[in-house]
């Protein structure tokens, strides 16, 4: 199946499916060359409005999830500033990760750079075959130095042209003098390259709903010490929490955009567990980070936008002399979360491979009244990985006599057990027949560990009848 | 404070240094372990409330905490509320946390790389006052950052606990060092009590009360927490001093 593009009279192949490409069909290439091609290709008429439409609800989308500023990178891409953003989805590889998982789910299939400019991450996501990439600060010239002269954002007239020159690298362009190149090209192939290395600020202009809240203070005279800015932040946020009293909505994510006065613009996300509209509480959340704010020459222009909101009800809150205080937990969470921690509880999970017996749950998910079994001691300390230790045992079912683990022998006094635990073949085919005998066993000097032998110590198919240290009591 | 309650002068210039110190409406509220034995060593009668307490490993479980997490948490879920427990080397297993007490409902747990931001969130626990008690995982505790946290709990009235681990055991000598800890403590493990058949019995620890502000050193040979989190004290040795009985049960 192909896509078919018209200009005038002229019906090019604009994007084609994984088995047209693989007959041979080229983006570019006239439409009736790729009907001779291959008989019975199912052509269809491009739709650029209705791609453009479905990119700008996907931005929209980004623009709540991921960062406060989101741009369309037309005609098909879309351009985010992920700094200060990023720490909510725990740095920048799980985030552009998540993002390219998250369209696939959707049965788009997306590629993603982070670069330092613009230029550079748009060419890098269009010239590797790699879904997920990202550039390292300051490594941008080597990055992009061999990406070939059509991913700099050129009319196609102005590659073309530089193709016939022998032109085919960036490296190639951006070592040669500019004067000719601008005296034959114009300006633009100097403003794209500038753009690409950063020596050319190119600000990226947030889009924005009708219906997105959003308040602005532009100032007369530009502001930088923290103070002042902590003081405009208040105010926006008490105008902010006053728009959405009206509409009865918290703020779930609250974006904070600061232009400066040499036309670069930086943003802060700050991001709660559940809908607020506590003023003091959103304040506190937002100048927590003010010292990532770098107002350089000047701030001209605050903006606090609630990209994400969600219905908010006001509660009355019981007054009791006897009942007791339950506190909400939350605001020290947003805290946390903010500044990029891991916050979980641990939560039973239905197994009894105890390393798959302990499951992470969000810190606000609704607590389940499950519990562990209670009967057989558990140790406190779990290592990562079993690790291996040579014992005298007798087999099959006896605890062992003495161990050496770490290079230290012990003899064992004590031993409870065994504690047989079987593979979960719905987990992976190859535990169908896996069998680990667990023991708790106490050394001379008291300290306990829990052992366990892979098998069942009579039949190899169950297991390899090696012994392991996987935890110690306390 | 058994010796100078007996002395009126000494209770009532105590009295007046915590005003002094400008005490809160918390203070003066402890958690006690509910043994006469061991509240007697403390202030209070127990483990005061908005203070920071130091909690170690005694040999090989310096670096393993095992038996000082198994303590902490016996403490803690005790406590009302949530508990925040802070670490960087997430290898706590949570059924045996149960098994002492605390429910895996209570406890929310805050994963970091560095060690500094461990200090930070359990500064930050300790400050926001809402919660049962904050514990927290740490290698270093200099004497600046402990004097800060234990200011953060008196100004909240949560318990602080800082739970000392280190990588090797030939670290473990920084415990020595001076902090503004309320109370330290150091549990070692001992062998389990004896069963009539073959098996393990309840573990037992020898728990010590390295130094206590206002109180003195002490050691105890205790049980296990069980299932409320609660420890009693070893049946046979009342007296914690009693190294003849603990050479018994060696043999």
């Amino acid at each position: 199946m192909v896509v078919v593009a018209r200009s005038g009279s002229k019906r090019t192949v604009a994007a084609v499916d994984a088995a047209a490409f693989k007959a041979g069909v080229r983006v570019g290439m006239p439409a009736a060359k790729a009907q001779a091609m291959i008989s019975g290709l199912h052509l269809v008429d491009a739709d650029p409005g209705g791609d453009a439409l479905a990119v700008e609800r996907l931005a929209l989308w980004m623009l709540r999830q991921y960062t406060p500023v989101v741009a369309i990178d037309s005609p098909d891409g879309i351009v985010m500033d992920t700094e200060g953003a990023d720490h909510l989805r725990g740095g920048e590889l799980p985030m552009l990760t998540g993002l390219v998982n998250a369209l696939r789910g959707r049965g788009l299939q997306a590629r993603g750079a982070i670069a330092d400019t613009w230029g550079s991450a748009h060419a890098i996501a269009r010239a590797t075959r790699r879904e997920v990439i990202i550039v390292p600060v300051g490594e941008t010239a080597k990055a992009v130095v061999n990406l070939p002269i059509s991913s700099l954002r050129l009319s196609p007239d102005i590659v073309s042209g530089l193709a016939v020159l022998g032109f085919r690298t960036v490296g190639e362009l951006s070592a040669t003098p500019r004067a000719p190149l601008t005296l034959r090209f114009g300006p633009e192939v100097g403003r794209r390259l500038d753009q690409m290395f950063g020596r050319l600020a190119e600000p990226i202009d947030p889009i924005r709903t009708a219906d997105l809240i959003e308040v602005i203070r532009s100032f007369s005279e530009p502001i930088g010490a923290a103070e002042t800015i902590a003081k405009y932040i208040g105010k926006l946020v008490v105008e902010l929490c006053a728009a959405l009293e009206t509409r009865g909505q918290g703020v779930r994510r609250a974006d904070l955009i600061v232009y400066r006065v040499d036309n670069t613009l930086q943003s802060l996300r700050a991001g709660t567990a559940k809908p607020v509209r506590d003023v003091q509480r959103l304040t506190k959340l937002l100048c927590s980070s003010i010292e990532n704010i770098d107002p350089g020459f000047g701030i001209e222009k605050l903006s606090l936008a609630a990209t994400m909101i969600e219905p908010f009800e006001e509660k009355q809150s019981i007054s009791s002399l006897v009942e007791e205080m339950i506190v909400d937990v939350t605001p020290l969470l947003d805290s946390f979360g903010n500044r990029g921690q891991r916050m979980y509880r641990l939560a039973p999970v239905e197994s009894d491979v105890p390393e798959r017996n302990v499951g992470r749950v969000s810190p606000i998910a609704a607590k389940l009244g499950q519990a562990w079994p209670t009967r057989w001691p558990r140790p406190s300390r779990m290592l990562a990985r079993p690790e291996r230790i040579e014992v005298i045992a007798l087999t099959p079912d006896h605890p062992p006599a003495s161990m050496t683990w770490r290079g230290k022998r012990r003899r064992i006094k004590r031993g409870d057990g065994p504690e047989r635990v079987f593979g979960e073949w719905w987990v992976r085919s190859s535990e169908m027949e896996a069998v680990r005998d667990y023991y708790s066993v106490e050394d001379e000097d008291g300290n306990r560990f829990w052992v366990y032998r892979s098998g069942d110590g009579v039949d190899p198919a169950t297991g390899t009848a090696k012994w392991f240290l996987h935890g110690i009591y306390g | 404070m058994p010796i100078t309650a007996a002395n009126p002068v000494i209770s009532e210039l105590q009295d007046r240094i915590r005003r002094l110190e400008g005490g809160t409406a918390r203070k003066g509220e402890v958690l006690s372990f509910g043994i006469a034995e061991i509240d007697a060593k403390l202030p209070g009668g127990g483990l005061a409330c908005g203070a920071l307490h130091e909690v170690a490993g005694g040999g090989a479980d310096a670096v393993h905490g095992a038996a000082a997490a198994l303590f902490v948490a016996g403490i803690v879920a005790r406590t009302k509320g949530d508990v925040l427990w802070c670490l960087t080397r997430p290898d706590l297993f949570a059924p045996a946390l149960a098994q002492a007490g605390l429910h895996h409902d209570r406890v929310i747990y805050v994963e970091t790389d560095r060690e500094e931001d461990v200090l930070t969130n359990f500064e930050e626990g300790l400050r926001f006052g809402g919660l049962g008690a904050v514990v927290a995982e740490l290698v270093r505790l200099p004497m600046t950052a402990s004097r800060r946290l234990q200011l953060a709990a008196e100004a909240s009235g949560t318990i602080g606990i800082a739970l000392r681990r280190w990588r090797r055991p030939t670290e473990a000598a920084d415990f020595g060092q001076p902090t503004a800890a309320t109370t330290r403590w150091r549990i070692s493990v001992l062998p389990s009590e004896p069963l009539p058949v073959p098996g393990i019995g309840r573990a037992r620890w020898l728990a010590e009360l390295i130094r206590a502000r206002a109180g003195e050193a002490a050691e105890f040979e205790i049980g296990a927490c069980d299932a409320t989190g609660r420890i009693s004290l070893s049946p046979h040795a009342r007296d914690g001093q009693d190294q003849a009985r603990r050479s018994w049960n060696l043999g």
